[in-house]
């Protein structure tokens, strides 16, 4: 035990050496939840967009000063005749053009019956699609105004709630994403790094002669930066209830063993890492520029898993991170027990011992 | 002359170590190929769950006729909504509909009901498309019902029909979108993870205080780390090309010369960006933590999967600043709308300065003496 004290002694002080290395450790992720925190959003808001009017009538002016009134959209000053819708959408920036056939407001009035054409810039479907939907809803909404003000017989009313998000903060899901990734990528990258540079300055084989267990060896590794990246942790937390005021609901005891658990994940990740790669600088494109992507899109919170083939749906249950971000969804925004995730935490409890075993055996034959 | 030893330096290094060559080719190709397929965003099948306290024809055809809209899935039907509560918790549906006691008898009686919609709202978009789908599909099923009650169709007043068309991608498909933005995204990886370990390996291996005791310049210096990799990357971004042609049958619209004109200027300022960090880190885990910041940056405000419009001036000012905002958007405007020359010269003009700036910055940050 004091042995291990130790050795655990020499690793922090070799992390404290590199000042440099640790202020990147612990900015890093910082900067980057209150970045994302504050700049990521999936609504759509401030669109550009153009207007064709060729009724300019009291009708067509009315909506597009209803258009104008929306935060959604950013209305450009000067109309387009419809030969410049092209060039207008080509140039990039004007995302959706309304054009009002000429005679709009005689149709409607005479004749009861108008038709507005919506042109969208199909190259990003989404904000088409959303876009498409606010601007039907004005109309409706236009259309309703100038009915005739009685209240229509048998009318459905829906009432929509939004549950765990009342207010429509539109970066909650990234918040839990964001830490999940950040906390994978630095962690596994971290041990990889310090088990491999050792190997490469030939010091490892002074520590495996010494009358210390190699698995000792390890552990006295892995233990700063489980405390380095709990420190972290405890800082982002912080971060985001009193800056980004995104409260946390369920326990805070749980939520902090749930991530020791990840983060030993992410540890054993990296050993086994450094125990197939030679050198750094693959060690480091490996756990960094080869899980990026994956981790990414894999965890779930940029696109949804149930739309993904069958096979990437098998393959994200590889990701230790899926499981965090589901743990920390359900007990940070959505205030629910340890009864509602005991499943991820097995699997993330299962996915630890299985990488460490394996690195383990993979150290000890690559020694002998 | 002094340029073709050197230049021959650094090829054999990147020809020495055959695994970062596989890597720098094979890793972004067979990224590809799979990851767009994983990241299908089309919000089609909505979760949705039932709590029918009616029971009665209506609430049975209104369920019949969300189910074929094709939008929604029914997981289960609760008896409670406690129940259906309890299914949004698991992750399990999206959505809860719930159907209040008596609402057929009373919307005849009383001229109009209430349906309320609860939304698992932590995924926005989702939540927002789903609901919107859903609202929709009420309102048609609210115009049938009003028509059959009533025998015959009620004046509504005057109405506005919305036609619509999707411009340059009629049926919507997210591949279109999300294909040239993965091909950037895969080439500024490569290029910048490569780049900013380069020059800091010199320095962690020792050759180079070899190379400062040489009477090469600074700038040929640069010049030097930065042709090699100009050129992986150029041949990167062809097999990307093909990939995208290949696999995902998606043919650039506009002049391929644009397209390589800009792509060539994109990786000076790209590799330039990557042998400042280089010059400024101690050791290659600094020089690739200061990088993984800065692609998360690159991958997550760039446009890429967000709309940028959306972000606050601040953070916009900051995407304008990345490089690969500009590269992003121009890919996209020159495969899928067939942009020209003329339509994308702000951009370029955006790239030629960063690249500029970038390598004087990088140039003037290498200094000779350790």
């Amino acid at each position: 035990m004091k042995q291990l004290l130790v050795f655990v002694k020499k690793e922090f002080y070799q992390v404290f050496r590199d000042r440099r290395t640790l202020l990147i450790m612990f900015g890093l992720p910082v900067a980057q939840i209150l970045l994302f925190g504050f700049a990521l959003t999936s609504e759509v808001k401030n669109a550009r967009i153009a207007i064709s009017d060729n009724a300019v009538d009291v009708n067509s002016l009315q909506i597009i000063q209803k258009i104008r009134a929306s935060s959604n959209f950013l209305v450009d000053s000067d109309p387009i005749n419809p030969n410049q819708i092209n060039t207008v959408l080509k140039k990039g920036d004007v995302k959706c053009v309304v054009i009002f056939p000429p005679g709009f407001g005689n149709d409607l009035i005479h004749l009861g019956n108008a038709r507005v054409q919506i042109i969208t810039d199909g190259s990003d479907p989404n904000t088409a699609r959303t876009l498409l939907n606010y601007l039907t809803a004005i109309i409706a909404d236009y259309q309703k105004e100038i009915s005739t003000p009685e209240v229509l017989p048998y009318s459905i009313i829906t009432e929509t709630r939004m549950l765990y998000n009342e207010e429509g903060n539109g970066s909650l899901n990234f918040i839990p994403g964001v830490l999940a990734l950040v906390l994978m990528i630095v962690c596994t990258a971290l041990t990889s790094v310090a088990v491999v540079r050792e190997r490469e300055l030939g010091t490892m084989e002074v520590l495996l002669v010494s009358p210390f267990k190699p698995v000792m060896v390890l552990i006295a590794k892995a233990i700063p930066y489980l405390i380095l990246s709990l420190v972290n942790f405890l800082l982002i937390l912080l971060l985001c209830v009193w800056v980004l005021h995104v409260p946390i609901l369920g326990s805070i005891v749980l939520l902090f063993l749930e991530t020791i658990l990840f983060i030993l994940a992410c540890l054993s990740f990296g050993l086994l890492i450094s125990t197939i790669t030679h050198s750094q600088q693959s060690a480091l494109l490996l756990s960094i520029m080869g899980m990026m992507i994956p981790t990414l899109v894999f965890t779930g919170f940029l696109f949804p898993l149930e739309n993904m083939p069958l096979i990437f749906r098998l393959i994200s249950n590889l990701i230790p991170a899926r499981w965090y971000y589901l743990i920390v969804k359900s007990i940070m925004l959505k205030g629910l027990g340890f009864e509602y995730v005991w499943k991820e935490t097995l699997v993330l409890t299962g996915m630890t011992l299985v990488l460490l075993i394996i690195s383990m055996k993979n150290f000890k034959t690559r020694l002998s | 002359m002094m340029m073709k030893y050197l230049l021959q330096k650094e090829f054999r290094q990147l020809f020495r170590d055959k695994a970062i060559l596989a890597m720098m080719f094979v890793m972004p190709t067979v990224q590809l190929i799979i990851i767009p397929l994983a990241m299908n965003f089309d919000v089609k099948n909505i979760n949705i769950t039932v709590v029918d306290l009616d029971h009665s024809s209506l609430s049975q055809r209104l369920i019949t006729k969300i189910g074929s809209s094709g939008y929604f899935r029914f997981i289960n039907t609760s008896a409670s909504y406690k129940e259906a509560l309890q299914s949004i918790e698991k992750e399990e549906a999206d959505l809860i509909m719930e159907i209040p006691d008596g609402f057929e008898r009373n919307l005849v009686r009383e001229g109009s009901q209430k349906i309320s919609l609860s939304v698992d709202a932590i995924n926005g978009t989702k939540a927002s498309l789903g609901a919107g789908y859903l609202t929709t599909v009420m309102a048609d099923f609210n115009q049938h019902v009003r028509a059959d009650l009533d025998g015959h169709a009620i004046a509504d007043g005057p109405v506005i029909d919305v036609t619509y068309s999707n411009w340059f991608n009629p049926s919507g498909e997210y591949k279109y979108y999300i294909v040239p933005g993965v091909l950037v995204l895969l080439l500024t990886m490569i290029g910048g993870f490569l780049s900013a370990l380069n020059i800091v390996k010199e320095k962690e291996a020792g050759t180079m205080e070899q190379i400062n005791v040489t009477p090469i310049k600074k700038w040929q210096f640069i010049l030097g780390k930065m042709i090699p990799f100009w050129i992986m990357g150029m041949i990167v971004f062809s097999l990307g090309l093909l990939v995208t042609r290949l696999i995902y049958g998606i043919h650039p619209a506009g002049s391929l010369a644009v397209l390589y004109l800009f792509a060539s200027v994109y990786l000076v300022a790209l590799l330039g960006f990557g042998l400042l960090i280089s010059t400024y880190s101690d050791n290659q885990l600094q020089a690739m933590f200061v990088a993984f910041f800065f692609m998360m940056i690159f991958m997550l405000m760039s446009g890429l999967f967000t709309s940028l419009e959306s972000m606050p001036r601040w953070a916009r000012t900051i995407a304008d600043l990345t490089p690969i905002t500009h590269f992003i958007k121009v890919v996209r405007m020159i495969m899928l709308k067939g942009s020209s020359l003329s339509d994308i010269k702000t951009e370029l003009g955006y790239e030629v300065i960063f690249a500029i700036l970038l390598n004087t910055w990088a140039i003037w940050n290498y200094k000779k003496t350790a």
